[in-house]
C-alpha cells in the first residue's frame, strides 16, 4: 500500500468485494426475486389460478374474515386481516394465539398463524403448503437454518463491505463513462474486466441505492447507539419508536370481560372516506371479544415512495374514532420511509419492478464477473508455476470452486425450489419446509461437486443443469397444472402473472443454455486455456444490454 | 479493476503483512467505534427535534463508516490511518465526557 490512492483503492475494492461476494450473490438473487414476491407466491399455489379474480367488495371481505376468525381464533390476542389487492386477490387472515395460562409464554412469532381465505365464501382455501416468494424474500436478509439476528448481522456486514467496494471501485475507476461503452470480447482478463465494468456502471445508481437503503432497513440493529444515548433517560428505545412510528392508543391490557366486537366494515368505510377514497389494506384487532378491544386500520400503499402509511384507531366496542396516526410524519421519518420504500419497491408498477429486477440481475452479474475476474487474474499470475506442473494455490482453488458452486449452483437451487413445489406430494408433512430443504440440498450438491472438481467441464455440467431445470419448469407446469403457457398465453386466458413467470423461466434457462454452448465451443477450440469460463460474461451482456 | 498491489514472488515482508492486518482492524473496529461516536454526538446535538436528530444521525452513519474505511486504506501508513481515526474519536469522546461531567456537577 505504498503506491498511490488508485492502487490502494483497487486493493480495497478487490478484497472487500471478494471476501463477501458469495453471500452477496445469494442476497442479490433472493432480493431480485423479491420484487415479484406476490407473483411467485401466486405461481406456487396453482390452486388459486382457477379462482375468480374479480375483486370482492371490501365490506364483504372483512365480514368473511371476521366470521372465520371468530370461529377459529376467538381467544386470540390479536387478529390481522390483510385485504385483497390487485397483486394478490386472496384474503389473508392471521392471529396471535393467546399465551398459555400455564407454562412459558413463548414469542408472539411462535404463536402466530395465518390462513388464506376465499374472499367470496370466507372458507379456507385449499392450497398446497408453501412459503412461496416469502421464503426468497426472507432468504435475502434472514438467510435460513440460523437465528434471524445472526443472519441479519452477517448480511449487514456483507452490505457494508459492498458499500465500501462500490465506493472504492468508483475511485479506482479512471474512465467511468468511457468504460461503460467498452467491451473487448475474447481478450481473456480484459474481457472480464469490461464485463464487470459494464454491469457495475450500467446500474451503478441502483447498486448504490439498494446497498445503502438495505442498510437503512436494518439501521436500528446495526447502529443503535444514537437512540441509546439520546433516549437513555427518556424511556429508551421503545419511547423513540413510539415517538417516530406511533402505534396510536397503544394496545393496553385486556379487561378480561367479554364484550361483542363492533362491526368492522363501517369503520373501514369511514377510514377510506377519511383518506379521500384510498382504501385500507390491513385491519388489526387487539384483544378481540374483550371489553378493551381496539381496531387499527392501515391505509393501502399508494403511489408514494415512502412506505409509511397512516392508520386510524377505533374503540372496538363503540366504534368511536380514538386517534389518527402518522398523518403528518416528520421530515426525517419520511426520508427514512422513502429510503426504505425505494428498497422494497412496493410503489412501483409492474414494468418498473421489471426494471428493478433487471438491475438486481445486473448486480448478480457484477458480483459474479468480479469474483471470476479475481480467479482469472490470480491464475495468470500462477500460470508459469502451473505450466511447470505445480498445483494452483489453495486460495485460487477455493475461490474458483466457490465461484462455480455459487454462480452456477444458485440457479440450480432456485429452479429446484420451483420443481419441488410442483412435485412434492401435497399431503407431505412439513411440506413448506421440505420445499426449502430441496432448495438447499440442490445447492449443497452443486457446491460440493464444484469443490471436488472445479473444472471447465463442471461449469458446463452445472450451467447445463440449470438450463434444463429452468426450461423444464414451464414443461412441468403443463404436466401438473391447468394454468400452463398453452392456456395462459396461447389461449390468452391468463392469469398473466403465471404466464410471465413461465416466460421468465424460459428466458433464464435460455441464457444459461447459451452460456453452456459458448463454453462448449471454447473447450473445443485448440489451445484454449482451461480456466474459468468466459461464456458467463456473454450471458452478462445478453441480460443487461 | 487495475492491478492490485504488486508483490514480490517471496510475498510481502512480515512488517507489511502486519501493517495490512492493522489497517483491517482499524477499518472494521476503529471505523465502527468512530461511526458510533459520530452518531451519538449528532443524535444529541443536531439542531432539530430529538427523534429527528436520532434518525438523521443513524441514517448518515453508513456514509461516515464508508469514509472512515476509505481513509484507513488511503492513508500513507498504518500509523497515520490509526491516527486519523483516533484523533476525531478522542475529541468526540472528550466532548461527551465533558458534557456528562458538567451535567453531574450541575446536578
Amino acid at each position: 500500500m505504498k503506491e498511490g490512492l488508485r492502487q490502494s483503492m483497487a486493493w480495497l475494492h478487490t478484497w472487500s468485494g471478494l471476501l463477501v461476494c458469495w453471500v452477496l450473490l445469494l442476497v442479490f438473487a433472493g432480493g431480485s426475486a423479491s420484487y415479484f414476491k406476490d407473483e411467485i407466491s401466486f405461481w406456487m399455489m396453482p390452486e388459486l389460478h382457477a379462482t375468480e379474480r374479480e375483486p370482492v367488495p371490501q365490506a364483504q371481505a372483512i365480514e368473511r374474515a371476521v366470521g372465520y376468525l371468530q370461529q377459529q381464533a376467538p381467544q386470540a390476542e390479536r387478529w390481522f386481516i390483510t385485504l385483497p389487492t390487485a397483486r394478490s386477490t386472496a384474503l389473508r387472515v392471521g392471529w396471535i394465539g393467546a399465551a398459555p395460562k400455564d407454562g412459558p409464554v413463548g414469542s408472539t412469532r411462535s404463536r402466530f398463524q395465518s390462513e388464506l381465505l376465499d374472499a367470496r365464501t370466507g372458507s379456507k382455501l385449499a392450497v398446497r403448503q408453501t412459503r412461496g416468494g416469502e421464503f426468497l424474500y426472507r432468504l435475502h436478509f434472514d438467510l435460513h437454518y440460523m437465528p434471524v439476528q445472526w443472519a441479519r448481522w452477517i448480511v449487514s456486514l456483507c452490505a457494508l463491505f459492498m458499500l465500501v467496494a462500490i465506493v472504492s471501485g468508483v475511485i479506482t475507476h479512471k474512465r467511468i463513462f468511457k468504460d461503460f461503452f467498452t467491451f473487448r470480447p475474447r481478450k481473456g482478463q480484459r474481457s472480464w474486466l469490461d464485463a464487470h465494468n459494464a454491469t457495475a456502471v450500467l446500474a451503478l445508481p441502483f447498486h448504490l441505492m439498494i446497498t445503502y437503503t438495505g442498510l437503512v432497513t436494518l439501521m436500528f440493529m446495526i447502529m443503535p447507539w444514537g437512540i441509546q444515548s439520546a433516549y437513555r433517560d427518556q424511556g429508551g428505545e421503545s419511547a423513540f419508536f413510539e415517538e417516530v412510528f406511533p402505534s396510536g392508543a397503544g394496545r393496553g391490557k385486556p379487561a378480561g370481560v367479554a364484550a361483542p366486537l363492533v362491526a368492522l366494515a363501517p369503520l373501514a368505510a369511514q377510514a377510506q372516506q377519511h383518506w379521500q377514497g384510498v382504501p385500507p389494506a390491513l385491519v388489526v384487532v387487539n384483544h378481540p371479544g374483550d371489553a378493551k378491544a381496539t381496531v387499527v386500520i392501515r391505509r393501502e400503499k399508494t403511489a408514494t415512495l415512502s412506505y409509511l402509511q397512516p392508520a386510524m384507531v377505533f374503540n372496538g366496542l363503540t366504534g368511536v374514532e380514538q386517534a389518527t396516526v402518522g398523518e403528518q410524519p416528520s421530515p426525517t421519518a419520511v426520508t427514512r420511509g422513502v429510503l426504505y420504500g425505494l428498497h422494497l419497491g412496493h410503489f412501483a408498477d409492474p414494468w418498473l419492478r421489471v426494471l428493478f429486477f433487471l438491475c438486481g440481475l445486473s448486480g448478480y452479474l457484477m458480483v459474479a464477473t468480479g469474483a471470476l475476474l479475481w480467479g482469472v487474474k490470480t491464475r495468470q499470475k500462477q500460470a508459469k508455476a502451473i505450466a511447470q506442473g505445480a498445483r494452483p494455490g489453495f486460495g485460487l482453488r477455493l475461490v474458483e470452486a466457490l465461484n462455480l458452486g455459487v454462480i452456477a449452483g444458485l440457479p440450480i437451487a432456485f429452479a429446484s425450489y420451483f420443481w419441488a413445489n410442483r412435485l412434492l406430494p401435497l399431503d407431505l408433512a412439513q411440506r413448506a419446509q421440505m420445499e426449502i430443504n430441496v432448495f438447499f440440498a440442490a445447492w449443497a450438491l452443486a457446491a460440493v461437486l464444484a469443490q471436488c472438481r472445479p473444472s471447465l467441464g463442471m461449469w458446463r455440467v452445472q450451467l447445463g443443469m440449470g438450463a434444463v431445470l429452468f426450461i423444464g419448469i414451464p414443461v412441468l407446469n403443463i404436466l401438473t397444472t391447468h394454468s400452463h403457457l398453452g392456456v395462459t398465453l396461447l389461449l390468452g386466458r391468463g392469469p398473466w402473472p403465471v404466464a410471465g413467470f413461465d416466460l421468465l423461466m424460459l428466458a433464464l434457462g435460455a441464457a444459461l443454455a447459451l452460456a453452456e454452448r459458448l463454453l462448449a465451443r471454447r473447450q473445443r477450440k485448440p489451445g484454449a486455456r482451461p480456466s474459468a469460463p468466459r461464456a458467463a460474461q456473454a450471458r452478462g451482456i445478453e441480460e443487461t444490454a | 479493476m487495475p492491478e492490485t498491489t504488486s508483490r514480490s514472488c517471496r510475498g510481502p515482508a512480515l512488517y507489511e503483512r502486519l501493517a495490512v492486518l492493522s489497517r483491517i482492524v482499524a477499518a472494521v473496529a476503529g471505523g465502527y467505534v468512530l461511526t458510533s461516536l459520530c452518531t451519538i454526538v449528532a443524535a444529541r446535538y443536531l439542531p432539530m427535534g430529538r427523534a429527528d436528530a436520532v434518525m438523521t444521525a443513524t441514517m448518515s452513519s453508513f456514509a461516515i463508516f464508508t469514509c472512515a474505511v476509505i481513509w484507513v486504506f488511503a492513508a500513507r501508513s498504518a500509523w497515520r490511518a490509526w491516527a486519523g481515526l483516533a484523533v476525531p474519536a478522542l475529541l468526540l469522546a472528550l466532548l461527551l465526557a465533558l458534557v456528562a461531567w458538567g451535567g453531574s456537577v450541575a446536578a
